[in-house]
């Protein structure tokens, strides 16, 4: 799928500029768009080690069993291959959680430690399981409580009320949540019926 | 506006400070234990750095090309029979794919039809109740060295959708379309 997608886009790509006449910017674009991308994982070094420095903390004095035993019953209902006092279960909910506070940066580093857990209740498998798919689909609909980006800048075109747009969001998340929890349910059913996992 | 800023600027310091203060409350070894935890985030950093260029730059010849330009041209009649203005259709494609870009885009909708505009508004909220689908799989997966994705990408692009569907109602609900 993923190669597929990338083949495809590049591919494409390439096709439209050789007709369009846009190889100049083309080749522009390549040089750019991989500095850009190692300037980003450069950023993330900072933003991880604070984090899952802090988390290793957190880990260690029982507060992420401690949360995870708070939000269990309804995380639980949608992860259910994850066992209530596993650490992943954990990573999930504080992942979940600075979500929600809008602190994407906190909450990277805890995804890709609940991944890790994920991957290792999984047997170590390269590919994706059950929970993998809902916890990811999860968080790329993004529960967000304060669209703190957004709001920055609408208040810098001079909106007159920048914070009007925050119910609407969180109504709007809440739903594109809710339905890729049921994308996800019926994409499970579905492969369950074929026989896979 | 003076009340979602503070609590944003309150809330890191106050988790952290919480932390700490519970770490030692538990005997924790707090500073060796950061520095033990810190020390795998430069791991991961440095680990999703190929898949990072990898896709980045297939979206940059993508974009660069004008084929992204010539697929919201092919999809435009569409759009406008559900409802969806073709000014915020871009956007909508490109929120999936690169968060830097659709934030340059939001801005753009923003300084032309105004941030109080119909325009305006449906891109703010589009802008704060979806997220970088693609990025996020990107990151997740390579980091932990997932290679068969299964459903996640079409989960999570149909679930993008569905938020897309959602922030037109609402918004034309709540400020109608004027």
């Amino acid at each position: 799928m993923v190669n597929w997608i990338w083949v495809g886009m590049t591919v494409v790509g390439l096709i439209f500029a050789a007709v369009n006449g846009k190889m100049e910017e083309v080749n522009k674009a390549i040089f750019q768009s991989s500095a850009e991308a190692v300037t980003i994982c450069i950023g993330l070094i900072s933003v991880l080690v604070f984090w899952l420095g802090l988390m290793r903390i957190a880990e260690e004095a029982g507060l992420l069993q401690k949360l995870s035993r708070l939000f269990k019953p309804i995380v639980a209902k949608l992860f259910p291959e994850v066992p209530a006092d596993h650490p992943a279960m954990g990573y999930i909910i504080s992942n979940m959680t600075a979500n929600l506070f809008g602190l994407g940066n906190a909450a990277t580093p805890l995804g890709i430690k609940a991944m890790e857990e994920l991957k290792r209740l999984n047997g170590g498998k390269t590919e994706a399981s059950r929970s993998m798919i809902t916890f990811l689909a999860i968080n790329t609909s993004s529960i967000t409580l304060i669209p703190t980006t957004v709001l920055a800048i609408r208040f810098s075109y001079d909106s007159a009320a920048p914070a009007e747009i925050v119910a609407p969001a969180i109504i709007a998340t809440a739903c594109s949540t809710v339905a890729a929890v049921l994308i996800d349910r019926f994409f499970y059913l579905r492969r369950k019926r074929k026989g896979g996992n | 506006m003076e009340w979602i800023s503070l609590i944003s600027m309150w809330l890191i310091p106050i988790f952290i400070a919480f932390i700490l203060l519970y770490g030692t409350l538990k005997k924790v070894p707090a500073y060796e234990k950061f520095v033990e935890g810190g020390k795998e985030g430069i791991h991961i950093a440095v680990s999703i750095i190929p898949y990072l260029i990898g896709m980045m730059v297939a979206i940059g010849i993508f974009r660069a090309s004008g084929a992204l330009d010539s697929l919201v041209g092919m999809l435009k009649p569409l759009l406008v029979w559900i409802g969806l203005p073709p000014e915020v259709f871009p956007l909508a494609i490109i929120r999936p794919i690169s968060g830097n870009a659709a934030l340059g885009m939001v801005s753009d909708l923003l300084a032309v039809h105004g941030p109080d505009s119909y325009i305006g508004r449906l891109a703010s909220v589009i802008q704060g109740s979806t997220d970088t689908t693609f990025y996020v799989l990107t990151v997740y997966f390579g980091a932990v060295g997932i290679k068969k994705m299964g459903d996640a990408l079409k989960v999570g692009l149909l679930a993008d959708i569905a938020g897309f569907i959602a922030a037109v109602l609402i918004v034309t609900w709540m400020f109608g379309q004027g």
